[in-house]
């Protein structure tokens, strides 16, 4: 059966699915239990936003509260996966990843190239993306392309709560490494979502919305506001087709192609900072593969090149709005 | 405003997630003659096109929809009314109208959909009408009780109506022991027993179809009547369809397997190509299908012949066919000597959605007749 529930319930879920699936799924990472872990504070806190909640109680012993480092357990998660266990560790928020860099981008993401595919690391890293959430410049970037650039890593971004059950399930059973990008602002909103497990494939993006006019492809969080803005331009005559690409690597070429030779008109909407983003990434890959598809130069809508304000005014501004959308989609229609 | 001599055509709600659809055209003129089950108007929504229908005669007096704009459910898009009404007296009706909110009404209705616990698994059911005939609709392979939108509010206008989903199918458990004809069969036997459903006529589409035969062989007691809708179990020959959708794991595979269903092939929208894809994903969905198609339909033979279990008890049968059927061919609708045959031009497979108006009509004189 299927019912509305949040982004937050939808990965809870998937993780219980997955726990009671397999018995080599395992959970770790920074109070995703009870903080201290002893007795009296079990699942008192669920991870720093409630995801884990619940979890430690029905699945003993599985999950797994670490030391506050993390180039330790993300190391370990890399090795227990290397040894056959199926690990998600949630790293909290993304921006903490550069302490473990060397156990990502040269152990996990190159055993299985290096040892000639005897080796696999069936790990998954989750941790939050993203900004609006008042959370300054070290908790609210979004990194997904520094991932995106690593063969041998998987990068998922869902918009969704049925997205990210199907994409989480699938990430565990994938035997690579993915990286798991959860935008903080999405955990509460509700979508019907199945009570039972579904994998979503990766490299298939979502259309969700159809329109003959111009073509906007994002991706998590921007994937409302150029919905906000499709229904702006919609008031005018000016239908948009909007793109959620869900996996960044591998990424679906050919949908995004596809709608890019129907309507002539590009908009790549990344809520990352400019400079190699997958906007940019997208915009590059189109230039050469439908040039003359193009009826007008392709527009990137991006985080400018700054850190996250921690100023509330400054950060709403920062944030890729509907109002830039539409206005780079005309933008594109007039040239 | 409650003149019973005016009634209002207001944008319906085919399914549990419709909020609003498009009027894409008007099929009738201002004064037009209508009479109950006409086609009115098109309309489309996010998942299907469809032609909205008169429940009552008269006269359509305004048209108040316009082509090509969306509106919620409940709108007021047109009036159906006697010539005697003054047009002041309509006026005044179009101004009036309030559209009511839906959520409301929801709950007024109960649940769109309940779960019946029998032992084969949870199956899930629509429940509509109060009438004393019971109505059973059986979808076909893949499908679910949605498919049955445009005809189970029309059929639960003079019946009480229940539509199911298959083990394996729509939101029911994702599990059949022993998969093929007499095993599902059973299941369907199992579900009219939860429900205290002692005798009922049965409408099977495809695989339904083969189904309501085998439960007429099986449980004679319980059938009263057949409808078999381009249905499974009358001859050997089937398309590629069911190998088809099986194998497709994408929207790209998808997309023209389901067109195959339909003579007008842009009925296939992108909402109904992902929600089929979102059932297809669930967890032992793909095995179930697997064996299911390999019991009933492999080598693209029909591996069951229901209809000659009936030992020529044969219970009174309305056989319907869309003409341009591409899955089964409208041929073997000659195959079931002593039934009513009814071939339906400008429709496929799905003839119940593309004719919906058609179908409903036969159904309903058919049922009437017992």
């Amino acid at each position: 059966m299927s019912r509305k529930i949040s982004m937050r319930q939808a990965i809870n879920e998937a993780l219980d699915q997955e726990m009671a699936r397999d018995p080599n799924v395992i959970v770790m990472g920074e109070d995703i239990v009870g903080g201290a872990g002893g007795e009296g504070e079990e699942d008192a806190w669920g991870g720093v936003l409630g995801v884990t909640k619940g979890l430690h109680a029905k699945h003993k012993g599985k999950l797994l509260d670490t030391p506050l480092s993390e180039s330790a357990y993300i190391g370990a998660a890399i090795g227990a996966a290397a040894c056959g266990m199926r690990p998600v560790a949630e790293l909290m928020f993304l921006d903490f990843m550069g302490v473990c860099f060397d156990q990502i981008f040269n152990q996990a993401a190159k055993f299985k190239y290096m040892f000639g595919g005897k080796a696999e690391t069936p790990v998954v890293i989750r941790a939050m993306v993203g900004a609006g959430f008042r959370a300054a410049a070290q908790h609210s970037q979004m990194l997904t392309p520094l991932f995106v650039h690593i063969p041998g890593l998987k990068v998922v971004c869902p918009s969704n709560a049925y997205d990210a059950k199907g994409l989480l399930i699938q990430s565990i059973r994938d035997n690579d490494p993915v990286i798991f990008c959860e935008h903080k602002n999405l955990y509460g909103l509700e979508t019907e979502v199945p009570a039972e497990s579904y994998a979503i494939p990766f490299g298939e993006a979502n259309v969700v919305r159809d329109g003959k006019h111009a073509t906007i492809v994002t991706y998590g969080m921007m994937v409302h506001r150029a919905m906000d803005a499709a229904a702006a331009l919609s008031k005018q005559g000016v239908e948009c087709e909007v793109i959620d690409l869900r996996t960044l690597s591998p990424i679906d070429w050919d949908t995004v192609i596809d709608s890019a030779e129907r309507t002539g008109h590009v908009v790549c909407v990344d809520e990352a900072n400019p400079r190699c983003s997958i906007a940019a990434d997208v915009s590059a890959m189109l230039t050469q593969e439908c040039f003359k598809a193009l009826k007008g130069p392709i527009q990137m809508v991006t985080a400018p090149h700054t850190p996250v304000p921690f100023s509330p005014v400054l950060e709403d501004l920062y944030i890729p709005s509907a109002d830039a959308i539409a206005k780079a989609v005309t933008r594109s229609r007039s040239n | 405003m409650t003149d019973s001599r005016i009634v209002p055509i207001v944008m319906p709600k085919w399914g549990l997630s419709m909020k609003e659809g498009k009027v894409t055209g008007w099929l009738l003129e201002d004064g037009s003659k209508i009479n109950p089950g006409d086609a009115i108007l098109e309309v489309e929504t996010d998942k299907i096109a469809g032609a909205v229908e008169a429940h009552e005669a008269g006269v359509l007096r305004r048209r108040v929809g316009q082509p090509d704009t969306v509106y919620p459910v409940k709108t007021l898009l047109g009036v159906i009314a006697d010539p005697s009404v003054p047009d002041t007296e309509i006026d005044a009706f179009v101004a009036a109208y309030v559209t009511p909110a839906a959520d409301e009404d929801e709950e007024d209705q109960g649940p769109k959909y309940e779960f019946a616990e029998t032992g084969a698994g949870s199956l899930r059911y629509a429940k509509r009408g109060a009438g004393d005939e019971t109505v059973v609709l059986i979808h076909g392979f893949g499908g679910d009780l949605d498919n049955w939108l445009f005809n189970i509010d029309a059929l639960g206008e003079t019946a009480t109506v229940y539509a199911l989903d298959l083990p394996g199918h729509g939101q029911s458990s994702k599990k059949l022991d022993n998969p093929g004809l007499a095993s599902i069969t059973e299941a369907l036997n199992a579900f009219m027993d939860a429900l205290s459903i002692g005798k009922a006529h049965l409408v099977g589409h495809s695989m339904g179809g083969a189904i309501a035969l085998q439960m007429a062989a099986q449980h004679p007691a319980k059938v009263k009547s057949l409808t078999l809708i381009c249905s499974a179990g009358l001859g050997p020959e089937i398309g590629s369809y069911v190998d088809e959708y099986v194998a497709a794991q994408g929207r790209k595979d998808l997309k023209p397997v389901l067109e195959q269903l339909f003579a007008d092939k842009s009925l296939v929208s992108r909402q109904l190509v992902d929600d089929v894809l979102k059932y297809k994903r669930l967890d032992g969905v793909e095995g179930l299908l697997k064996s299911l198609s390999q019991a009933l339909f492999a080598g693209r033979k029909q591996q069951d012949a229901p209809a000659a279990q009936l030992g020529g008890k044969l219970p009174r049968t309305l056989v319907i066919w869309g003409k341009e059927d591409q899955i089964i061919p409208a041929s073997h609708a000659a195959n079931l000597p002593g039934a009513q045959v009814h071939v339906i031009e400008g429709a496929g497979h799905m003839v119940f959605m593309e004719k919906a108006s058609d179908v409903n009509n036969l159904i309903k004189a058919h049922i009437a007749g017992s």
